[in-house]
């Protein structure tokens, strides 16, 4: 079974993020990048499936040159190689732009299934997995809390309000994973090592078939306009205790009709 | 000059970050407070590759350079200095003595075992009679029947317990000084080997460490290891590996106890302000975050110095000083800057100093490591 994880790369946890007022876009440049925490959810689960039913686990990352770290991140998991596409022509894609181009890798090599994160932990759109299947022209399995294959068959559980669904369709489809779903496992010292023996393919956008009108900052149909903070919370109200403080609290949640 | 990791180096780091975040910090304070081995965290050092980090691919080992083993040993014990020194003291002891010094055929029969986790190391050189003065040790091993009997105890040792495998120093040759110590290895379950119980300690609860007893404990010729009467020689260079890995553990509970004040000082508020905004506690921070970096640098130079095949005992003695006192003041300042909270169990700071003291005492004391220090510079045999 080939599986193909679109993974992407997204600034360490622990930095704050920066959006440049020009471009409205999040500041890369000089900011520490891991293999998104969601993504690595998708790399673990296909590791496992590959683990039990045989097969490869090809990474595809759509990102700046600075994702390389991430790439080798998922190498070190255990991937067996990497697609990353680089190339200035796709920078500034949105949603679709990236889905089109993701679609175009995964198309260069015959695949069984296309795993993805829900969503992306920086922008998380969760727009780009149902663009990419169709656009692959394979059904998407959403919300995935468990994922088994037999044969041809890929049965998921799909969380639900009340419990979960069981759906399952034929190879050849997208599954996206949720948080839950596993624990990804942490790279071994070898395999940090061995992550550097493996394969990076690249390809530019024009390789992949894609031209100024579907990819980029040209290609983006979707535009953001503005990039705003969350309304402040107005102040709360400070009751001080002068013997009376209970009645006034209580007074104060009456008027709120909330006792 | 290059003062920046390799990619590599930075992506091990990077690993062993992940790791000590997720597995160590305040998992290990339940076993702290029971006095009680985490085996279950143990085991997950193995599959990883912390157990070999040293050992050549060949024999199952990551292959890792000094670089890569002192940034690993700093992130473990910033995470937890018990299950670090657990690790290093496996690493840079009993490990590393059978890859340097051993032949083909133990290194064939241990390496394997010991990389991958399967047995956990323990080395003994020290005694209740002679810590310090070393050569002084009192075990002894006889040559009778065609087979070595050793008898003697081992005291403080770590791992000594929860080992399965131990390499221990004893006097082959009572008459000489000299040249007459010569090492062994030990399987767990050798007739007349035991280990005691382990000791209650000021800190580092969550790592073994215990007395290794050998009453006519039978080993055969193969477990002589390195050459019969060079087992004091050996063990020193053995040490100095350790001391670098020594160093490490204080940069890495240094940092830890640096980024407990951090964190404390900009939540906790008085007199209307968070304690960041007081002088006097800035002026602590400054100064013990200037001295991680310097125990930092001082120790991966050391670890520089031994990648590159040239004398490290020097530069590892000032590491291992300079790193372990500042591990001591890094964590003395941090109670303080925690005020009662510092002085309580619920917080990690109280942990970590009492972990912090065994920096400057185990692998050669400070006081050993000036004597060290001084006799190179001042010429002295
Ligand atoms: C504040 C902000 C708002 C935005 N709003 C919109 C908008 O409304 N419409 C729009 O079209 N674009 C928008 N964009 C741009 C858009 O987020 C990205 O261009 C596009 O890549 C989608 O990324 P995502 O992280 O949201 O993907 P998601 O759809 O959240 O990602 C889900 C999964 O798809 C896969 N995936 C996504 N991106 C990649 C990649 N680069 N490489 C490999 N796999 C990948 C991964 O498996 C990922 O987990 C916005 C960007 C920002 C910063
Ligand atoms: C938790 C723990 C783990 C340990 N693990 C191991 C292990 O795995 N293997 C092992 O072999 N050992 C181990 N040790 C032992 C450790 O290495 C010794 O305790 C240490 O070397 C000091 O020796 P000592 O305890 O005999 O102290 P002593 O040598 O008796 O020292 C007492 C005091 O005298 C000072 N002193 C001694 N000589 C001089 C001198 N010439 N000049 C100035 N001052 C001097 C010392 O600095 C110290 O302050 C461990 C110890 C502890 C506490």
């Amino acid at each position: 079974m080939n599986i193909v994880v679109c993974a992407k790369v997204v600034p360490l946890s622990s930095v704050t993020i920066r959006i440049d007022p020009a471009t409205r876009r999040m500041v890369r440049k000089d900011v520490s990048q891991e293999l998104d925490p969601q993504a690595a959810k998708a790399v673990e689960e296909a590791l496992r499936l590959t683990e039990k039913h045989g097969g490869s686990v090809t990474v595809v990352v759509m990102g700046g040159e600075d994702a390389t770290i991430g790439i080798r991140g998922a190498l070190a998991m255990g991937a067996t190689a990497a697609i990353h596409l680089s190339d200035p022509a796709l920078a500034g894609s949105d949603a679709l732009g990236t889905a089109k181009a993701l679609a175009a890798a995964i198309r260069k090599a015959p695949f069984d299934l296309v795993m993805c994160a829900t969503e992306s932990s920086d922008s998380y759109t969760g727009l780009v997995p149902g663009q990419l299947a169709q656009l692959l022209g394979v059904p998407p399995l959403t919300f995935a809390t468990s994922v088994t294959v037999e044969g041809r068959t890929v049965t998921i559980k799909r969380q639900s309000e009340g419990g979960y669904d069981v759906v399952s369709a034929e190879l050849p489809l997208l599954v996206t994973v949720t948080t839950g779903i596993n624990e990804p496992r942490y790279p071994t010292l070898k395999g940090i090592m061995g992550a550097k023996k493996k394969e990076i393919k690249r390809y530019t956008a024009a390789e992949l078939g894609l031209g100024p009108a579907e990819v980029g900052e040209s290609g983006a149909r979707e535009k953001v306009l503005t990039v705003g903070r969350p309304p402040a919370r107005p102040a709360g109200t400070i009751i001080q205790d002068d013997g009376e403080g209970g009645k006034k609290i209580a007074a104060f949640l009456a008027d709120l009709k909330l006792i | 000059m290059d003062f920046e990791l390799t990619d590599d180096q930075k992506r091990i780091r990077r690993a062993a970050r992940e790791f000590a975040e997720g597995e160590l910090g305040d998992a290990i304070a339940p076993y702290d407070e029971r006095q009680t081995f985490p085996h279950e965290i143990v085991k997950k050092l193995g599959p990883l590759g912390f157990l070999g980090v040293l050992v050549p691919d060949e024999y199952g080992g990551a292959g890792l350079d000094y670089v890569s083993y002192a940034l690993i040993v700093e992130e473990l014990c910033r995470g937890d200095a018990s299950v670090g020194i657990t690790m290093w003291a496996h690493n840079s002891l009993c490990t590393n003595h059978i890859t340097v010094f051993g032949s083909e055929a133990q290194k064939r029969r241990y390496l394997p075992r010991l990389a991958s986790g399967d047995v956990l190391g323990a080395w003994g050189l020290t005694e209740a009679g002679s810590g310090s003065d070393a050569a002084a040790l009192r075990t002894r091993a006889e040559w009778r029947d065609g087979e070595w009997v050793l008898n003697g105890s081992k005291a403080f040792i770590t791992n000594a317990s929860v080992g399965g495998l131990a390499v221990v120093l004893a006097r082959t040759d009572p008459e000489q000084r000299s040249r007459s110590i010569s090492a062994f290895i030990l399987e767990r379950g050798t007739p007349g080997f035991r280990a005691g119980q382990p000791y209650r300690k000021l800190g580092l609860h969550a790592s073994d460490t215990a007395e290794l007893i050998l009453e006519d404990a039978r080993v055969p010729a193969a477990g002589l290891l390195g050459e019969r009467g060079m087992g004091f020689v050996h063990a020193l260079q053995v040490l100095e590996g350790g001391r670098i890995a020594m160093a490490a553990m204080g940069v890495g509970i240094a940092e830890a106890a640096l980024g407990q004040s951090v964190k404390y000082m900009n939540q906790r508020t008085a007199f209307g302000r968070t304690l960041a905004e007081f002088n006097g506690l800035q002026g602590m921070i400054a100064e013990v975050a200037a001295e991680v970096e310097v125990a930092r640098l001082l120790t991966l130079r050391a670890a520089y110095l031994k990648d590159t095949g040239r004398p490290a005992r020097h530069a590892a003695a000032m590491a291992k000083l300079f790193a372990s006192e500042t591990a001591m003041k890094a964590a003395s300042k941090a109670v303080q800057i925690h005020g009662g909270a510092g002085y309580i169990t619920e917080f990690p700071v109280e942990r970590i100093f009492r972990d912090a003291k065994l920096t400057e005492i185990g692998e050669g004391t400070s006081e050993i490591q000036r004597l060290v220090i001084a006799r190179e510079i001042l010429q002295l045999s």
